[in-house]
């Protein structure tokens, strides 16, 4: 198995939808000539045309509102917003006429929104947002945030053929950053499946997208200090895999949840409700949360560092909970 | 026998779907009186040619994405009044199977792309259906309905802009009825006439006017034709007035009396039966004929809709996704 970096894994799966089904196609700015922001569809106009590789002006809400006209009528679009932090402009065509049309008209809108999310890069507060926790709030999205190669070619592919609109957080910090082992054959990964990235029996780290990694760093320290932790990667933010969520709360009894996005209203608290209802009983101590502060994303360098969750702030929040 | 390159029944035709729209409204509007229909009521009473008049140079193809007053465009594509009148009164047999009001509706299958309350969203909805018409290259149009009051909206500018730029087959259809809810036209924009706008867009803009179907017609018709030779997106703003209040619950008390008076002798209806007898079209006999056709076919699809059951409580978790 070839192993590859995460945003090769981004190229391969829209490559590969494109050339499975004629109906996929790219809107959005600067992917056409240029090759997007961070060169993900460079090629892809030379291939596929300018049919299906559509480089529009700044509108992210037209196009998402054009990409939901295109569904519709039988497309399937795949739009990029050029950092997920624009998506905000773009949020009434999300929430009122994707989100809410099946359940409206019972009509699919198959609709796939992919961004660059995430900070570490210096991006400051418009180029580093994880705007997740805006999205998880609407009914009739779906809302997924990669971890590793694998699941982002498996869980592109997933959002392509799915006939709901799909929001793809992609965490630009890992574009290049980490390599994975990817099957050359056809696969996805399910829309809704949590995954167990790391077994342990003594705590579990609830996580998703880069805060991934930093919890494995994590966990490597705490096992020299003889504590081992689960890592759930949630994969998908909505629907939530409760199951999975219940089992490993379950299964060691102590939670730490970590994401890189700000915290009052954040998947966190959510993730932790459904633990306080549906595994109270089996706790031997508090839920905790390890997430950025509730801040802008600050620019420069010690602000953001002390902005961002790291493995550092991981063991010091599971030394705390493992005393219980 | 030839006006705007119409046949006598297509006169008639243009004719009798302006006086459904207007029966079956007043109908809507009644119902809701009786305290029957709940939440908004959005009339088009005096506008009805803005909407028969351009979704009359439509074919069966061609998509519509509608607004808020544009009954006589669902009428068209062959919306039933019965699924309106369910629609309205939230029953299983509305088009939205009660999880959606009012003016909220529409068809996939017939063309027709439901309504969304925030104003201008179907603008860029429309540059997306025509960019998938336009891929399939069989010379299909989509066209679309809005308000004064939605062209300050930055939908509007994004989605025209987006339009012109992909040089899409769509037609934009501006309902200038002066009245955004309380907001007048003068509150709205600087601009006299928002056809000026597609001076800005680099697309074709013209004036039509809004109370004069057969001039709605013959501008939408030039524009559709524009569209399926591939000449992209075209602009018509239709003048008229807005005779009601927003929502049957408004008085509208707002609108000087004398601007509704000088407006209610340009109706239309009345305009357009009075040139079909003139053009020795339309009879008495006709009329009665017409008029008594629409009576029995609201009164049926008034029966049937409030025979058609509501839904069911337990059901409303039912259809958030596809699977």
């Amino acid at each position: 198995m070839p192993e590859i970096t995460y945003i090769e894994a981004i190229r391969q799966a829209l490559w590969e939808e494109m050339e499975r089904d004629e109906r996929v196609f790219l809107v959005g700015e600067d992917i056409g000539v240029y090759g997007g922001a961070f060169k993900i569809t460079l090629g892809f106009l030379e291939k596929f045309g300018e049919d299906r590789v559509i480089d529009t002006p700044i509108a992210e809400s037209a196009i998402v509102g054009s990409a939901v006209g295109a569904a519709l009528m039988g497309l399937r679009p795949v739009v990029e917003m050029q950092f997920s932090d624009f998506i905000a402009c773009a949020f009434d065509q999300i929430v009122n006429m994707a989100a809410k049309f099946h359940y409206r008209m019972g009509n699919s809108v198959p609709l796939v929104i992919r961004g660059p999310s995430g900070g570490g890069v210096h991006g400051g507060p418009f180029h580093s947002q994880n705007p997740e926790g805006w999205f998880v709030h609407v009914p009739g999205l779906k809302v997924v945030a990669p971890s590793s190669p694998y699941d982002a070619k498996g869980l592109l592919k997933a959002a392509i053929r799915d006939p709901d609109p799909v929001i793809y957080f992609e965490h630009k910090y890992l574009y290049r950053r980490i390599k994975g082992k990817v099957p050359d054959e056809d696969f996805t990964v399910p829309i809704g499946k949590a995954e167990v990235k790391r077994e342990g029996a003594d705590l579990s780290v609830i996580t998703y997208g880069a805060m991934v990694h930093q919890a494995f760093e994590a966990a490597n320290r705490l096992s020299a200090k003889g504590i081992e932790v689960e890592i759930l990667d949630l994969r998908t933010l909505l629907p939530l895999d409760r199951e999975a969520i219940l089992g490993t709360a379950r299964k060691t009894g102590k939670v730490v949840i970590v994401h890189e996005a700000t915290r009052t209203g954040g998947v966190g608290g959510e993730v932790a409700a459904i633990i306080a209802e549906g595994a109270f009983d089996r706790l031997d101590g508090p839920i905790l949360r390890v997430t950025a502060p509730d801040t802008p994303v600050p620019f420069t360098a010690p602000l953001e560092e002390a902005f961002l969750p790291n493995a550092d702030k991981i063991v010091a929040a599971a030394q705390r909970l493992a005393a219980y | 026998m030839n006006h705007s390159g119409l046949t006598r029944d297509q006169l008639l035709d243009v004719y009798y779907h302006l006086r459904l729209t207007r029966s079956l409204e007043e109908r809507i509007g009644i119902l809701y009186r009786q305290g029957k229909i709940f939440g908004g009521v959005y009339l088009s009473t005096g506008q009805e040619a803005v909407s028969v008049g351009a979704a009359y140079a439509l074919g069966p193809g061609d998509i519509i994405v509608p607004s808020h007053r544009d009954m006589g465009a669902h009428l068209l594509r062959g919306i039933q009044p019965r699924e309106i009148l369910a629609q309205y009164l939230g029953r299983l047999g509305g088009l939205s199977r009660g999880r959606d009001g009012n003016v909220h509706y529409g068809d996939i299958q017939r063309g027709d792309v439901a309504f969304i309350s925030p104003m201008a969203d179907g603008i860029p909805v429309a540059t997306g259906v025509a960019l998938a018409l336009k891929r399939q290259g069989k010379g299909r149009v989509a066209m679309t309905w809005f308000g004064d009051g939605a062209s300050s909206r930055g939908d509007f500018h994004e989605g025209i802009n987006l339009a012109a730029v992909l040089r899409v087959p769509v037609v934009f259809v501006c309902n200038n009825n002066q009245y955004a809810y309380s907001t007048p036209l003068s509150r709205q924009t600087r601009v006299p006439d928002i056809a000026a706008r597609a001076g800005g867009y680099g697309i074709a803009g013209t004036i039509a006017e809004g109370n004069d179907v057969l001039a709605v017609y013959e501008a939408a018709k030039e524009a559709v034709e524009r569209a399926r030779r591939g000449e992209g997106p075209s602009l018509i703003e239709c003048k008229t007035m807005r005779m009601r209040g927003h929502s049957e619950h408004d008085d509208a008390s707002y609108v000087p009396r004398q601007l509704l008076e000088e407006w209610r002798a340009k109706d239309p209806i009345q305009g357009f039966e009075a040139r079909l007898r003139e053009w020795r079209i339309l009879d008495e006999s006709e009329e009665a004929r017409i008029t008594k056709r629409m009576a029995e076919e609201l009164e049926a699809a008034v029966a049937w809709a409030e025979a058609s059951p509501f839904p069911e409580g337990k059901d409303v978790e039912q259809g958030v996704y596809s699977t």
